[in-house]
C-alpha cells in the first residue's frame, strides 16, 4: 500500500496562510465578573494543511474554533483579537457575510451528531440544505449531489439513505453523515472537533482514514482537535498544544513526538501508556488540575503544576518563542527556550 | 498463575425483555449476555474489552446480582450469588464493590466527601461513631486526599479529585472485588494517569481483584493480567495480557488491536489498518452462528450455522472460533 505520506507533500511551514488567528482573547460572564478563557491566542493554518489541536477539557481549543464562526454561547464573547480567513477578517464581518462562510468554504463537524443533526428532518434534505443555500443549487441537483456525498464518505446504499431520519442509523454512520455535509460545499477548511470521541475504537480508526482520505483527494486543510495525541499521530502535519486558553507548543508532528519541548507536552506524552511498558508500570503523570478560569496564576499558566518551574515562570507569562533552525517549532516555556540558547 | 479463582462465572445468561413499537405493542428480547464463561482469579486485574453494547457492562452489573441473571451461575465463596435475595445478598455485597465513569451522578450533591465516605461504613458497622472520622482521614489519604476534603461537597473538586472519593467510598467496605466500570474513561489524559497510578497501588496494599471494564485497549494493556474480549454478548477470547496482544488468535481480536492508535507518527503513517467493514448487529437480532460472521473477513459456511465452541487452543489462552478450532491440531 502507498502511504498517504509518501504521494502527499507537507504543506510547509512558509506556505499561504488560510487561517490566520492573532491574539484572540474570550473571556466569560461570572458572578465574580469577567474571567479568561482563552488568553490571547495565536494561531495558523495554511493552504492545504492539517492542523492538530490538542489539550485537555477546558483548555478552549473547542471555544477558539467556535468563536471564530461567532459560534459562541451566551456569556462567553470575544474581548480581543482578529481571526482572517483568506484575509478577511471574521470578526468584522457582518452576519449575512459570516453566514456565507458558516458551512460554504468552511465546514464543521462536531463530536456528537445526535445533537448536530435535526432528529425530524431526513439525512437528504439536511445535507440539501447548504448545497441550496450556499451554491444556488436547485432541489433536485442537490438531492444528486447529497447522494453522491453519503457514497463518498462510504455509506453502503447512499441513495436509499437519503429519505432515513437521524435515529435509523448507528452513531458511526450519523458521523459520515455530519462529515458529509461539512464537505457538501467543498470547503477550503474543514474543522473537526473530536469528531470520533463518542465513537468506538473500530468505527475511530474508520473517520480517520476516512477524512484522511478525503482531505487528500479535495486538498482541503483541516484542523482538528482532540485531546488523544495518539489518535492524530498518523493524520497531521503540525499540532498545537493547548493549556489553559494558550498556545503552549507548536511543533511539525514528528518533531512534537521526538523532541517534546514543554513540560506539559513531555508530560501529556509521558503518560500514554506505551505498548513497551512493564504490566504495571507506573504511568508518569501530572499532579494537580488545570486552572479555572477566573483563577489563572500570574505567571506561566502551568507553572503551579510544572516540575521544572522557577521563579520567573511564577512572575512573567512566556512568549511563544522559536527553538530549532527554521523556527518552525515553537515552545512558550522559559526553561526550554533557555536550555537552547545555552546548547 | 497458581491464583485461586475468586469467583467462577459459569454460562452466564442475561436477556432484557423490552417493549417497541410508538406503544410498546411488540414485545422483544436484547440478548445482553449469552453463555458466558470465565474464572476471576485472587489478586488479579481481568479487563473485558468490546464495543459499546457488546455487554461488557452488563457482565459487570450481573456478576455483581445488580442486575437479575436470566440463567447461569456465579460461584463466589462456594454460593451462586445470582441466586441469593437482597437480604442474602447483604454480606457479600460489602465485599463486591463498582466503580463508575461518571462520580458526578453516583456522589449524592447533598452530602459532603465526609458523609459519602462514611456512609458505607456505618451501614457495615465497620466501625463506631467515634473511630469514623479517623477511618475517613485514612481512606481520604489512602486514595490522596488531605483530611480537609471531608468537609467539602462534590461540585468543589475536580472529576479526578471526585472519581478518588468514588473510589475511597468502595475501599470503604474493605472489599475483596472491586468492578472497576468505565472508571477512568471520563478522565483528561493527565489525570487517568493519576488514578491508574492510585488503582495499581491500592490493589498491591490491599489485594484487591479488579474486574476492569474499559474500551480503551493502550490502558487495558498497561494494566491487566487477562484479557477478555467480547462481541455482542459473548466472550470472543480470553487470555494473559502478553498471549493476547502478542498472539490473538480470534479475527475480531485482531481487528480491534490493529485499529489501537500509537503516540508514534511515523508508525501511524505506514500501518496497514485491518477494518471492519459495516456495523454491529442488534443485539435485538443477534446473527446465527458465530456472532461476528457477519462482518468476519475469514468467514467460513459453517460459521453462520454453528455457535463456536468456547476452548482453549493454547494454554489458558480461550477462544471462540471456527477457524481458529480447525487450524489447531488434532
Amino acid at each position: 500500500m502507498m502511504m498517504a505520506n509518501d504521494i502527499r507533500p507537507v504543506p510547509s511551514a512558509a506556505s499561504e496562510r488560510l487561517l490566520d488567528v492573532k491574539g484572540l482573547t474570550i473571556e466569560i460572564e461570572t458572578r465574580n465578573g469577567p474571567a479568561t478563557i482563552v488568553d490571547g491566542i495565536d494561531l495558523h493554518v495554511g493552504k492545504g494543511e492539517t492542523l492538530g489541536i490538542v489539550g485537555e477539557s477546558g483548555c478552549g481549543k473547542s471555544l477558539t474554533m467556535l468563536s471564530m464562526m461567532r459560534l459562541l454561547p451566551n456569556k462567553i464573547r470575544v474581548t480581543k483579537g482578529e481571526a482572517n480567513f483568506a484575509g478577511r477578517d471574521l470578526q468584522k464581518m457582518s452576519n449575512s457575510e459570516l453566514r456565507k462562510v458558516r458551512g460554504g468554504d468552511v465546514g464543521f463537524i462536531f463530536q456528537d451528531p445526535m445533537t448536530s443533526l435535526n432528529p425530524v428532518m431526513r439525512i437528504g434534505q439536511q445535507l440539501a440544505e447548504p448545497l441550496i443555500y450556499h451554491r444556488g443549487m436547485s432541489k433536485a441537483e442537490a438531492r444528486k449531489r447529497a447522494g453522491e456525498l453519503l457514497k463518498l464518505v462510504g455509506i453502503p446504499g447512499a441513495e436509499d439513505r437519503l429519505d432515513a431520519y437521524p435515529h435509523e442509523l448507528s452513531g458511526g454512520m450519523r458521523q459520515r453523515v455530519m462529515i458529509a455535509i461539512g464537505l457538501a460545499c467543498n470547503p477550503q477548511l474543514l474543522i473537526a472537533d473530536e469528531p470520533t470521541t463518542a465513537l468506538d475504537v473500530t468505527i475511530q480508526a474508520q473517520i480517520v482514514d476516512l477524512v484522511k482520505d478525503l482531505r487528500d483527494k479535495l486538498g482541503m486543510s483541516v484542523v482538528w482537535i482532540t485531546h488523544d495525541l495518539a489518535l492524530i499521530a498518523g493524520l497531521v502535519d503540525r499540532i498545537n498544544v493547548l493549556y489553559a486558553g494558550t498556545v503552549v507548543e507548536d511543533a511539525p508532528v514528528d518533531a512534537l513526538f521526538s523532541n517534546p519541548s514543554h513540560p506539559y507536552t513531555q508530560g501529556l506524552l509521558a503518560s500514554i501508556p506505551k505498548l513497551s511498558d512493564e504490566r504495571s508500570a507506573r504511568l508518569s503523570s501530572i499532579g494537580g488540575t488545570p486552572p479555572e478560569p477566573g483563577r489563572r496564576p500570574k505567571g506561566c499558566p502551568f507553572a503551579p503544576r510544572c516540575p521544572l518551574a522557577e521563579a520567573v515562570c511564577h512572575e512573567r507569562v512566556p512568549s511563544l518563542e522559536g527553538i530549532g533552525q527554521n523556527g518552525a517549532h515553537r515552545v512558550a516555556c522559559f526553561v526550554a527556550q533557555r536550555k537552547l540558547e545555552a546548547a | 498463575m497458581a491464583a485461586q479463582p475468586l469467583m467462577r462465572i459459569e454460562n452466564l445468561v442475561k436477556h432484557f425483555h423490552v417493549r417497541l413499537g410508538a406503544f410498546g405493542e411488540r414485545a422483544a428480547t436484547v440478548h445482553a449476555l449469552d453463555d458466558v464463561n470465565f474464572d476471576i482469579l485472587e489478586g488479579e486485574t481481568l479487563s473485558l474489552v468490546g464495543e459499546s453494547g457488546c455487554g461488557k457492562s452488563t457482565t459487570g452489573f450481573t456478576l455483581l446480582n445488580l442486575h437479575r441473571a436470566t440463567e447461569g451461575k456465579v460461584i463466589y465463596q462456594g454460593k451462586n450469588i445470582v441466586e441469593l435475595d437482597e437480604r442474602a445478598m447483604r454480606p457479600y455485597r460489602r465485599q463486591l464493590q463498582i466503580v463508575f465513569q461518571d462520580p458526578y451522578s453516583t456522589l449524592n450533591p447533598r452530602m459532603t466527601i465526609g458523609e459519602a465516605v462514611g456512609e458505607p461504613i456505618l451501614f457495615h458497622k465497620l466501625a463506631t461513631k467515634a473511630e469514623l472520622k479517623d477511618r475517613i482521614s485514612t481512606l481520604l489519604a489512602d486514595v490522596g486526599l488531605p483530611p480537609r476534603f471531608a468537609s467539602r461537597y462534590p461540585h468543589e473538586l475536580s472529576g479526578g479529585q471526585r472519581q478518588r472519593v468514588a473510589i475511597a467510598r468502595a475501599l470503604a467496605c474493605q472489599p475483596k472485588f472491586i468492578v472497576c466500570d468505565e472508571a477512568i474513561s471520563a478522565l483528561d489524559v493527565s489525570v487517568q494517569a493519576q488514578i491508574i497510578n492510585l488503582l495499581l497501588d491500592l490493589q498491591q496494599k490491599y489485594g484487591l481483584t479488579y474486574l476492569f471494564i474499559a474500551h480503551d485497549l493502550a490502558v487495558v494493556r498497561h494494566i491487566s493480567d487477562r484479557v477478555g474480549v467480547m462481541y455482542l454478548g459473548r466472550l470472543a477470547e480470553l487470555a494473559t495480557r502478553e498471549e493476547l496482544f502478542e498472539h490473538p488468535l480470534h479475527p475480531y481480536t485482531k481487528a480491534l488491536l490493529s485499529a489501537v492508535p500509537e503516540a508514534d507518527p511515523a508508525h501511524e503513517r505506514s500501518r496497514k489498518r485491518q477494518i471492519l467493514q459495516g456495523d454491529v448487529p442488534s443485539p435485538l437480532n443477534p446473527p446465527a452462528g458465530c456472532r461476528f460472521h457477519t462482518r468476519c473477513p475469514i468467514a467460513m459456511d459453517v460459521c453462520g450455522k454453528v455457535v463456536p465452541e468456547w476452548r482453549e487452543a493454547r494454554p489458558g489462552h480461550m477462544v471462540a472460533c471456527h477457524a481458529v478450532t480447525e487450524g489447531l491440531p488434532g
